[in-house]
């Protein structure tokens, strides 16, 4: 038995850390892969109550200009104005707290964070992640980032307003607006925390999986989730630090009387001294990062979806090689294409075409992973749990928002619906629906994992389907709105004649959203109360054959009791023909499924009998 | 480990071993320089941006008179040397500093070496030599700082800063982030900004050489079987060297 005598080339950090925790280092300044990931997963939670809470703030305005918000005004205070609208400067704020909490605090430190902590260790076959030390300080670079923006909320002058992408000179100049005083401050230096927190994770991702895989473990044996992990962290590794240069061009240019950014304003009739900058630049630089980045929140999502759909169609992943080709291929791409955000900045139109070619190049990686999704689907003995559901779900808003990706690459129609209603139909779909369909799969997914208990189905199935219509009856509407010309980021459109058509599609627009805002509290109640009451879980609830469901119920820091298991397979055998079972783990050896294997995985077993024969030579050696 | 040579005559790749031969640490400054590596890039590429937004000068360069119209001549801005009076050197100065900077990695190869061979007396001989580097390069570049901030003049910034003597009405000669002697803003801002950035990243690597000078010669790493921290050490210094030299190339050769 392989598996049994292998020896363990980490057995040496294998000292007992189960002995003496406190609740300190348990839960807190814990150095746990397992913990962090928890932790990183509920101070996401948290901040998605609080982001999806401001936009059902501002869809009542948007959808009701004409109503009384008075009843608000216990939890906003001043900020509900006295005839009883919101005020409009804190309407812009929240725009754009709603859009940096999601991007940066939900679907990037609560994606990214609680998954690639979670699964990485657990399905490379790893103690722990290379670092954990590092590890906890990324978590807790987060947290001060976090308390920080939290802060900012509650300033005399309002947080940041200038939308989350905070173009100078709106941003740089604090006597433009209300938010870009000490708001705007506050925001930038917890971004640089952010920063901070990302890349000391993303360093130790990368580091993790080129390291410390256990034996057998080839990056063609990979679970496609631990792929996409992977090129997220180099992503984000190389993307983040540009912003970081933006970022502290940017405090410069607000406090130290530099001019990078600023170049002949006039500020009520006034000049301002600055001279010599350009605001276009901050553009591009922000762009650097800001397209990398919503690959940086969407491939983890696509990576989880690959896994589970592949579990419950209870087939292997169809294309697994081209589903890593064309990660790589957006991985690349992403770096290549940020103009497309720019196309009506003054970019010089034969740049544009440029940009436009390579952006549409992207169609086709992301067009052959939907394929493949599909082909995985197709004649599967499809399990539909609510992982499932929510996977199969971002498959199908993803189609949604990739297709008008294709209409708004084209810079020529970009002039018509930029910075419309179109634009934000399109990222919520294709960016804020699927990677947030993702994360929540991943929770259905790894809950019994994360807390050795079940989630209930029921609720579960309830929480999608409302989800699932909710998303659509709100960003379907929004395409034509934005095709109407309604621009993004506006106060109110009772001033203009030409908008007043669509009033109603907008009080719908906001009833869904607010109906969808509440639906989640279904999944909030299930997932604290299964915490402590759920179901218990059993050892591989899902069938499935990756490496984390061979470690005990509730996994201690270590992970595994005994040995690292070996890997023999890759993690996609299901339904294999002539197996006795539908799913034959990665840790089962080509020499126990004799009747299911291909003429070359034959061949494999002389080299498994080889290595476990030197290893028992090995044992001898060392008196086991 | 016996496990890894079972593996190892396979494939490199094939788990249970770390494949590119380096170790945990070793690999996470390579990342770490990398990423920094983007933020250096982001910089410059500023620096290009509104270097070759504003105007260039396009006559003789004999008759080059200082002007916020148009960028300046480097040669005619970097041609001070201490003690030197009346004279101009151009980048002379900043000749000696990249110099001494380049002679520090040098130095800092031979500890690494020493490192190797377990020579403990090597080891805290050229890191100490690699501090000295260091110092003597921040240094330099606190006087570039200081020249540049005075300038060159009756009447310098420096007198209102630092004698309290407030002249009306006189033009204010050297720079400041928002304005100076030599040119548009932006070029001053960005001097400061960039080489500021740099020189912090040389601060941060003597500080870290210093501990580690100090971890090496109370026998901290002999006791550790091995000395990869100066390799590690190493690695960042000679990256903060690399940048250097883009650094000089953008601001002072173009
Ligand atoms: C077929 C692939 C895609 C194409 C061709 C595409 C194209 C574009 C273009 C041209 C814009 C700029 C629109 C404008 O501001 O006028 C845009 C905006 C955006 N896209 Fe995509 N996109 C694609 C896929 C994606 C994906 C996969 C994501 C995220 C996961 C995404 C997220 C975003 C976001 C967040 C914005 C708006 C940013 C902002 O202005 O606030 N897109 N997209
Ligand atoms: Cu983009």
């Amino acid at each position: 038995m392989a598996t049994a005598t292998h020896i363990d080339a980490h057995a040496h950090d294998d000292h007992d850390h189960e002995h003496h925790e406190t609740f300190i280092t348990k839960y807190i300044f814990s150095l746990d892969h397992k913990t962090i990931a928890k932790q990183f997963l509920i101070t996401g939670i948290i901040w998605a109550i609080i982001g999806a809470g401001f936009s059902a703030i501002f869809r009542l305005q948007l959808g009701f200009p004409e109503a009384d918000l008075s009843w608000l005004r216990p939890l906003l205070g001043k900020w509900i104005q006295p005839e009883g609208s919101l005020d409009p400067q804190f309407y812009l704020a929240l725009v754009t707290m709603h859009g940096t909490i999601m991007v940066f605090f939900v679907l990037t430190a609560g994606l990214s964070g609680t998954f690639s902590n979670f699964l990485i260790p657990l399905q490379i076959g790893a103690r722990d992640m290379a670092s954990g030390f590092m590890n906890m300080l990324s978590y807790w670079f987060f947290f001060l980032s976090s308390v920080i923006m939290f802060i900012s909320l509650f300033l005399e002058t309002g947080p940041a307003s200038g939308g989350w992408v905070v173009y100078p000179p709106l941003s740089a100049l604090p006597q433009a607006m209300d938010g870009s005083g000490l708001g705007m401050t506050l925001w930038l230096v917890a971004i640089v925390f952010f920063i901070v927190s990302s890349l000391l994770g993303g360093i130790n991702y990368i580091t993790t999986i080129i390291n410390l895989r256990t034996k057998g473990m080839t990056f063609s044996r990979l679970p496609l989730t631990i792929w996409s992990f992977f090129l997220t962290a180099v992503i984000g590794v190389l993307s983040f630090p540009v912003l970081f240069a933006a970022a502290l061009l940017l405090v410069m240019d607000r406090s130290f009387g530099t001019s990078f950014y600023l170049s002949e304003i006039y500020i009520g009739g006034e000049a301002l001294p600055n001279v010599g900058g350009s605001p276009i630049l901050y553009q591009h630089l922000f762009w650097f990062l800001g397209h990398p980045e919503v690959y940086i929140v969407l491939l983890p999502a696509l990576g989880i979806t690959s896994e589970i759909i592949a579990t419950n169609s209870r087939k292997p992943i169809f294309g697994y090689k081209a589903m890593i080709i064309s990660m790589l291929g957006i991985t690349v791409l992403s770096f290549v294409v940020w103009a497309h955000h720019m196309f009506v900045s003054g970019l010089s139109p034969f740049l544009g075409s440029i940009f436009m070619f390579l952006t549409l190049i992207i169609a086709i990686p992301s067009a052959v992973k939907v394929f493949n999704y599909l082909t995985t689907l197709w004649r599967g003995n499809i399990v539909f749990t609510p992982a499932m559901l929510f996977s199969i779900g971002l498959v199908s808003v993803f189609i949604s928002g990739g297709i008008t990706g294709i209409f708004l690459g084209n810079s020529a129609i970009d002039i018509q619906l930029h910075d419309t209603y179109f634009v934000v139909a399109h990222f919520h779909l294709v960016m804020g629906a699927a990677s947030s369909f993702g994360l929540l799969a991943g929770v259905y997914h790894w809950f019994p994992k994360m807390f050795g208990r079940m989630l209930d189905r029921k609720l579960g199935y309830i929480h999608f389907w409302f989800t699932f219509i909710g998303i659509y009856a709100v960003f379907f509407p929004m395409h034509y709105i934005g095709i109407a010309g309604f621009p993004r980021r506006y106060y109110s459109f009772t001033n203009f004649d030409a908008f007043s058509g669509f009033t109603d599609l907008n009080a719908f627009i906001s009833v869904a959203a607010i109906l969808t805002f509440f639906g989640q509290f279904i999944f909030l109640f299930n997932f604290f109360y299964s915490i402590f009451r759920g179901k218990k879980a059993p050892l591989n609830p899902w069938k499935s054959n990756t490496l984390e469901w061979t470690t005990p119920r509730v996994a201690g820091h270590g992970n595994w009791p005994g040995e690292i298991p070996t890997v023999y397979r890759w993690p996609y055998d299901y339904s294999k023909p002539g197996a006795e079972e539908d799913f034959i783990p990665q840790t089962v050896p080509f020499s126990e499924t004799m009747d299911s294997n291909l003429p070359h995985e034959n061949d494999m077993i002389a080299i498994e009998k080889e290595e476990s024969a030197s290893e028992i030579v090995v044992d001898g050696a060392k008196g086991h | 480990m016996a496990t890894t040579a079972t593996v190892g005559n396979k494939s490199l790749w094939a788990g249970g071993v770390a494949p590119l031969k380096a170790s945990y640490g070793k690999l996470m400054m390579w990342f770490f320089l990398l990423s920094d590596a983007f933020t250096f890039s982001g910089l410059l590429i500023a620096y290009a941006f509104i270097r070759w937004s504003a105007p260039a000068y396009k006559g003789n360069p004999d008759d080059f008179v200082f002007s916020t119209e148009y960028w300046p001549i480097p040669e005619k801005v970097y041609d001070a040397f201490p003690g030197v009076h009346g004279q101009e050197w151009p980048l002379v100065f900043v000749g000696l500093m990249t110099f001494i900077l380049i002679l520090s990695s040098v130095t800092m190869v031979l500890a690494v070496e020493a490192g190797q061979r377990m020579d403990k007396k090597g080891v805290v001989k050229w890191m100490l030599w690699t501090i000295i580097g260091g110092i003597a390069f921040l240094s330099c570049q606190a006087w570039e700082w200081a020249h540049f901030i005075s300038g060159s003049g009756v009447a310098t910034i420096g007198d209102v800063f630092l004698n309290g003597r407030w002249v009306e009405d006189y033009e204010i000669m050297g720079a400041g982030l928002s304005f100076n002697q030599y040119g548009p803003p932006a070029f001053a801002a960005l001097f400061f900004f960039i080489t500021g950035f740099h020189g912090f990243h040389v601060f941060s690597g003597v500080v870290i050489n210093i501990i580690t000078f100090f971890n090496a010669a109370n026998g901290m790493y002999e006791k550790r079987g091995h000395y990869e921290m100066i390799e590690k050490v190493g690695l960042y210094w000679h990256f903060v060297d690399l940048v250097w030299v883009f650094v000089f190339t953008f601001f002072y050769l173009i």
